[in-house]
C-alpha cells in the first residue's frame, strides 16, 4: 500500500484522483451524488455517520426531556404536548403506552444509533485510514454500504414513530413474551416489527463496518507501522470491531427467532401463556432464551460503546498534557482483557431471572474481574496527566470529564456485579444511574472530546473554544446533578420504567427530587443544542486551520493537507519510524511518527 | 406566554453565542498565546473549584437523601445485603475520592505554564503491577463475600418452610396458599377460568385441591422462612420486595424460587418508620406493559404466633377447587354449557 504513488502533485481541492489499492488510477470527475451522497471516501462516510448520529441524538435526547417532564410533573398537564403529539398526549398528559414507547426509543436510539453508529461509525471511519496510513478503507464500497444500511435502519425506526399503534414499547431490551405478543401491548404490534427490521438492518451495517475496520487495520498499515506503533485509538477501534463482529450476529439470530415467533407460529420464546382471555397454543419455548441471546450482544455492546472513547481519550490526554500516554502496553493489555471478559459476563444482567445459582456465582467472579483492567486504565490516565503541561482545550476537558464519569459509574458496577447486592438493586434507579454515567455520559464525553479534537481535520476549521468550555461545564455539572441522586432512589428500591410513583407508599416521597432532576435534564439538553449550533456554525464560519498540525500531535493524520483530498496524502504515504507518543522526549516538545530515529536515540516501540 | 418563554430562551442562546464569538475576536487582538493562557487559568481554577464543590455536594446529597432511603431491612437476608452494600460503599467510596481528587487536582496543578518541562514518563512496570494487583485482591474479597451470601440466598428452603406462590399477570398479583396439605398445587394455563380459577390450578394434581388463591394481601409470618414459588401466566414480571432486599422474576412456564425470612411485622415496621400507613409493597420490577407502573401488591407480615390453620379453616369454602365446583354447578343449573373447561 505504501508504494502507491500518485502522478505528480495534486493540490488540495483540485480534482483529486481516485486511488485504488491495486495500482490503478482512474481519473473521473466527482459529482455531487458521488461526493456527498453515495461517497466511498472514508472521510465523507465518517461525516455522514456523525451527522446522522447527531440528528438521532437530538431526537433521543428530546424523548428523554419528554419523559422527564412526566416524571418530574406527574400530576400536571401540558396542553402544548397535545398540540405536538396528538392522541399520545391527550389533555396534555403523556399516555402510558406512549411513555413506554419514549423510553424504549430513547434507549434504542442512544445505545445503537448514536453511541454505536454515531461514535464508532464516525471515528473508526475517520481515523483508521488516517492513523494507520492508508488511502482509504480496505473496501470503500462495503464501507459505503455500511452507512446506507444504517440509513435504512434509521428510516425504518423513524417511520415506526408514526405508526397508529405506536412505536415499540417493551424497553430497549425488548424481552419476549411482551415483545412477541401484540395482545400484550400495543407497541408490540407493528411497532415491534419495525424495531426488529430496523435492528436487523443496523446489525448488517455494523458488521460491514466492523469487518472493514478489522481488515484495514490488519492489512493496510503503512511501512513501519507495526501493531505496537499504532495509536491507542486504533487499538480501541480494533477491539471494538472484533466485539461487534462476534456478538452482533447473535442478536440478529435472536431477533430473527423473535420474528418467527411473532409471525410464523414458532415457540422459541413462548410457552404456557394466557393472555387477553385466550390460551396460546405455543409450548416448550423459553422466555429467558432471548435474554441470553440479547445480552450476549448487549453486554459487549457497552464496551463497543466505551472502548472507542477510551482510545480517543488516551490520545487526547497525552497530546494536551504533552506527555506520552502512561503504560501504552498495559493500555492495550487492559483493552484486550476487557474484550475477552466482555464475552463472559452477559448473564450478570440476569441474576434474578431464575438463573442457576452456580452459573450466577461464575458470572459474579468474571464480572468483578473486569474491574481490574478498568482500574488499570484509570490509573494510567491519571498518571498521564501527572507532571504534564496541560492545555484545557475543549477536547481535553471532555477527556478529563470522561475519566471522572468513568470512575464514578464504573465503581457502582462493583455493586451491581455482585449478585447478592443485585438481588436488591436490580432494575432500580441505581442501575439507571450506573449505566447512564459509565456508558452514557462517559461515552458522550469521549465522543465530544473526539469531535472537538478532530473537527479541524474534518472541516478545516476550529469549533469555538468558549462555547466548548460552556458546553463542558454545564454538561459535567448537570450530568452529576441528574444521575448522582438517582443512586439514592435506587437504594430505596425505586423501580425503573415507572411513569408515576404517587400510588406507591414506598416510593412517593421522591417527588421533589424527580422535579429537580427533570429541570436539570432540560437545561443540559439545551446545552447540547448549543453544541450542535457550535458544530454547524463552525463548519461554515469557524476559525480556519492555518497549520498542518494545530494540536502539535505526532500521529499520521496531521501530516495530511488541511484541505481533505481523496486518497489522503497527495504524494506517497509517509513511512513510520516510531510510536505515536513521543511527547516531551529528549527535550523536544513532540516528535512526529514520521521522523526517523536519531542515531543514538532510544525509542519505546 | 409560550411565545415569551421561547423568545427568552432564544435570546439567552444568542447572548451566549455572542460572548463566545467575541472571545474569539479578543483572542486575535490579544494574541493567541496570551488568550490561551488566560482561558487556561480560568479552566484550571474551575477544575479545582469543581472538585471542592463536588465533594461538598456529595456530602450534602447524602445528608439530604440518606434519611429517605429504606428503613432497616425487614428480612434477615436483607441485613446481609445491607452489610455488603456498606462494605462495597467503603471500598468504592475510598477509591472514588482518591481518584477524583488526583484527577482534578493534577489537572489544576499541572495546567499549562510557559516554561514547564513535562516529565517524560512512558511506563513503570512496578507501579503498574501494584495497581493491577491491589484491585485484583480487593475484588477477590468482595467476590468471596458475595458468593457466600448468594449461596445462602439461593440454596433450597428447608422442608418445613412456609410455602406460598405468587403468580403475576398484566397487571396484578395472585397469591397461592397451599392449604392444609402444605404443598402448592400444579398450574396449567389450559385450566384457567377467568374469575374462578385465574391462575389455572390443575386439579389432576391432588395437591391443588385444597389450594387457596387470593388477591388482597400476601400473608407472611415473622421469623418463618418463606419458600416462595413465583410464576407468571402471561409476560415476564418481577416480584420486587425492596423492604426485604429481595427480587425475583416471574417467568411464564418456568417457576422461580425466592427464599427469605421476614424479621419485622407490618406493625413493627409502622413503628420503626413512624408511618401509620406503612405497608410492605410488591413492585413489579420487570417491564411488563403499559400498566407496569401500577402493578402493585401488598404484603402483611403477621407476628410469629399467627396460626395458619385458622386461615385455612376460614377459607375452606373458598379454595379454588370449591369455587370451580360451585361455578360448574351454577352453570349446569342455568343450562349454560361451559366450553372453556377441559
Amino acid at each position: 500500500m505504501s508504494t502507491v504513488a500518485l502522478h505528480g502533485e495534486h493540490l488540495a481541492g483540485v480534482d483529486a484522483p481516485h486511488v485504488h489499492d491495486h495500482h490503478e488510477h482512474h481519473h473521473h470527475k466527482e459529482t455531487f451524488i458521488s461526493k456527498y451522497v453515495f461517497s466511498q471516501d472514508h472521510k465523507m462516510i465518517s461525516k455522514q455517520f456523525l451527522i446522522t448520529g447527531m440528528i438521532w441524538a437530538i431526537i433521543g435526547g428530546l424523548f428523554s426531556v419528554l419523559f422527564r417532564l412526566q416524571l418530574g410533573y406527574p400530576n400536571e398537564t401540558f396542553p402544548w404536548l397535545e398540540d405536538i403529539l396528538g392522541k399520545w398526549a391527550e389533555g396534555g398528559k403523556i399516555a402510558d403506552e406512549f411513555y413506554y414507547a419514549l423510553i424504549t426509543m430513547h434507549g434504542t436510539i442512544l445505545v445503537f444509533f448514536v453511541l454505536t453508529a454515531g461514535l464508532s461509525g464516525t471515528f473508526s471511519n475517520l481515523l483508521i485510514p488516517y492513523q494507520v496510513g492508508a488511502r482509504d478503507m480496505a473496501s470503500p464500497f462495503l464501507n459505503m454500504l455500511s452507512y446506507w444500511f444504517f440509513f435504512a435502519a434509521s428510516i425504518v425506526l423513524f417511520a415506526s414513530l408514526f405508526l397508529q399503534t405506536g412505536a415499540a414499547s417493551g424497553g430497549w431490551t425488548s424481552y419476549p413474551p411482551l415483545s412477541a405478543l401484540g395482545d400484550a401491548s400495543d407497541g408490540s404490534k407493528a411497532g415491534m416489527d419495525f424495531w426488529l427490521i430496523a435492528m436487523s438492518l443496523f446489525i448488517v451495517s455494523s458488521l460491514l463496518g466492523g469487518l472493514n475496520y478489522i481488515s484495514t487495520i490488519l492489512n493496510l498499515r503503512t511501512k513501519g507501522m507495526s501493531m505496537t506503533r499504532l495509536p491507542l485509538t486504533i487499538w480501541a477501534f480494533f477491539f471494538t470491531a472484533i466485539l461487534g463482529v462476534l456478538s452482533f450476529p447473535v442478536l440478529l439470530s435472536g431477533a430473527i427467532l423473535l420474528i418467527f415467533d411473532r409471525h410464523l407460529g414458532t415457540s422459541f420464546y413462548l410457552s404456557d401463556i394466557y393472555i387477553n382471555g385466550k390460551v396460546l397454543s405455543n409450548e416448550g419455548g423459553s422466555a429467558v432464551l432471548f435474554q441470553h441471546l440479547f445480552w450476549f450482544l448487549g453486554h459487549p455492546e457497552v464496551y463497543i460503546i466505551i472502548l472507542p472513547t477510551m482510545g480517543m481519550v488516551s490520545e487526547i490526554l497525552a497530546i494536551s498534557s504533552r506527555k506520552p500516554i502512561f503504560g501504552y502496553t498495559a493500555m492495550i493489555g487492559s483493552m484486550f482483557a476487557i474484550t475477552v471478559l466482555a464475552f463472559l459476563v452477559w448473564a450478570h444482567h440476569m441474576f434474578v431471572t431464575g438463573l442457576n445459582p452456580i452459573a450466577g456465582s461464575v458470572f459474579v467472579l468474571l464480572t468483578l474481574l473486569i474491574a481490574v483492567p478498568s482500574a488499570v486504565k484509570v490509573f494510567n490516565w491519571i498518571t498521564t496527566i501527572w507532571r504534564g503541561n496541560i492545555t484545557f482545550t475543549s477536547a481535553n476537558m471532555f477527556s478529563i470529564g470522561m475519566v471522572s464519569m468513568f470512575i464514578s459509574g464504573g465503581l457502582t458496577g462493583i455493586w451491581l456485579g455482585n449478585s447478592a447486592i443485585d438481588i436488591h438493586l436490580h432494575d432500580t434507579y441505581f442501575v439507571i444511574a450506573h449505566f447512564h454515567i459509565v456508558m452514557g455520559v462517559s461515552a458522550f464525553f469521549g465522543m465530544f472530546a473526539g469531535i472537538y479534537h478532530w473537527f479541524p481535520k474534518m472541516y478545516g476549521r476550529f469549533m469555538n473554544q468558549t462555547l466548548g468550555h460552556i458546553h463542558f461545564w454545564v454538561t459535567l455539572v448537570g450530568a452529576y446533578l441528574i444521575f448522582w441522586p438517582m443512586h439514592y432512589e435506587g437504594m430505596a428500591g425505586m423501580p425503573r420504567r415507572y411513569l408515576d410513583y404517587s400510588g406507591w407508599e414506598s416510593f412517593k416521597h421522591f417527588g421533589s427530587l424527580n422535579r429537580m432532576i427533570s429541570t436539570v435534564a432540560i437545561i443540559v439538553f439545551a446545552a447540547q443544542l448549543l453544541f450542535v449550533f457550535n458544530f454547524i456554525y463552525s463548519i461554515f464560519k469557524g476559525r480556519k486551520v492555518k497549520e498542518l498540525n494545530p494540536w502539535k500531535a505526532t500521529s499520521l493524520e496531521w501530516t495530511t493537507p488541511i484541505e481533505r483530498i481523496h486518497g489522503n496524502w497527495p504524494g506517497e504515504i509517509p513511512e513510520v519510524h516510531r510510536w505515536a507518543y513521543d511527547y516531551g522526549k529528549d527535550g523536544k516538545d513532540f516528535i512526529m511518527q514520521t521522523e526517523p530515529v536519531g542515531e543514538n536515540e532510544k525509542i519505546e516501540h | 406566554m409560550d411565545f415569551f418563554v421561547i423568545a427568552v430562551i432564544v435570546l439567552f442562546f444568542v447572548i451566549i453565542f455572542q460572548i463566545a464569538k467575541a472571545s474569539e475576536y479578543v483572542s486575535v487582538l490579544k494574541g493567541e498565546e496570551k488568550a490561551k493562557e488566560e482561558s487556561n487559568r480560568i479552566n484550571g481554577f474551575l477544575m479545582i473549584a469543581f472538585l471542592i464543590a463536588g465533594l461538598i455536594g456529595i456530602w450534602w446529597c447524602n445528608k439530604t437523601l440518606a434519611p429517605k432511603i429504606l428503613p432497616v431491612s425487614a428480612s434477615y437476608e436483607g441485613l446481609k445485603v445491607d452489610s455488603m452494600m456498606w462494605w462495597t460503599l467503603a471500598v468504592t467510596g475510598i477509591v472514588l475520592i482518591i481518584t477524583q481528587v488526583l484527577l482534578f487536582w493534577f489537572a489544576f496543578k499541572y495546567q499549562y505554564k510557559k516554561d514547564a518541562k513535562p516529565f517524560y514518563y512512558p511506563h513503570n512496570s512496578k507501579l503498574e503491577a501494584i495497581w493491577t494487583a491491589i484491585p485484583a485482591i480487593v475484588m477477590t474479597v468482595l467476590v468471596t463475600i458475595g458468593i457466600v451470601n448468594w449461596y445462602n440466598f439461593t440454596k433450597p428452603a428447608p422442608k418445613n418452610a412456609y410455602k406460598v406462590g405468587v403468580i403475576g399477570k398484566q397487571f396484578g398479583w395472585y397469591y397461592q396458599y397451599p392449604g392444609p396439605d402444605g404443598i402448592l398445587g400444579r398450574r396449567n394455563v389450559d385450566s384457567i377460568m377467568e374469575g374462578v380459577n385465574d391462575v389455572g390450578l390443575d386439579f389432576s394434581d391432588k395437591n391443588a385441591l385444597d389450594d387457596i388463591v387470593l388477591t388482597d394481601t400476601l400473608r407472611l409470618i415473622k421469623d418463618k422462612i418463606v419458600d416462595m414459588t413465583i410464576q407468571s401466566r402471561d409476560v415476564i414480571h418481577d416480584v420486587g420486595l425492596s423492604h426485604f432486599r429481595m427480587k425475583m422474576d416471574a417467568v411464564p412456564d418456568m417457576p422461580t424460587k425466592l427464599k427469605f425470612t421476614p424479621s419485622k411485622t407490618t406493625d413493627e415496621m409502622q413503628k420503626i418508620t413512624g408511618n401509620s400507613d406503612f405497608v410492605y409493597e410488591i413492585s413489579c420490577d420487570q417491564m411488563c406493559g403499559k400498566g407496569h407502573y401500577k402493578m402493585r401488591g401488598v404484603i402483611a407480615v403477621y407476628p410469629a404466633n399467627y396460626n395458619i390453620d385458622v386461615f385455612n379453616a376460614a377459607n375452606k369454602e373458598k379454595t379454588t377447587f370449591e369455587l370451580v365446583k360451585k361455578k360448574r354447578a351454577d352453570d349446569m343449573a342455568n343450562g349454560t354449557a361451559v366450553a372453556s373447561t377441559k
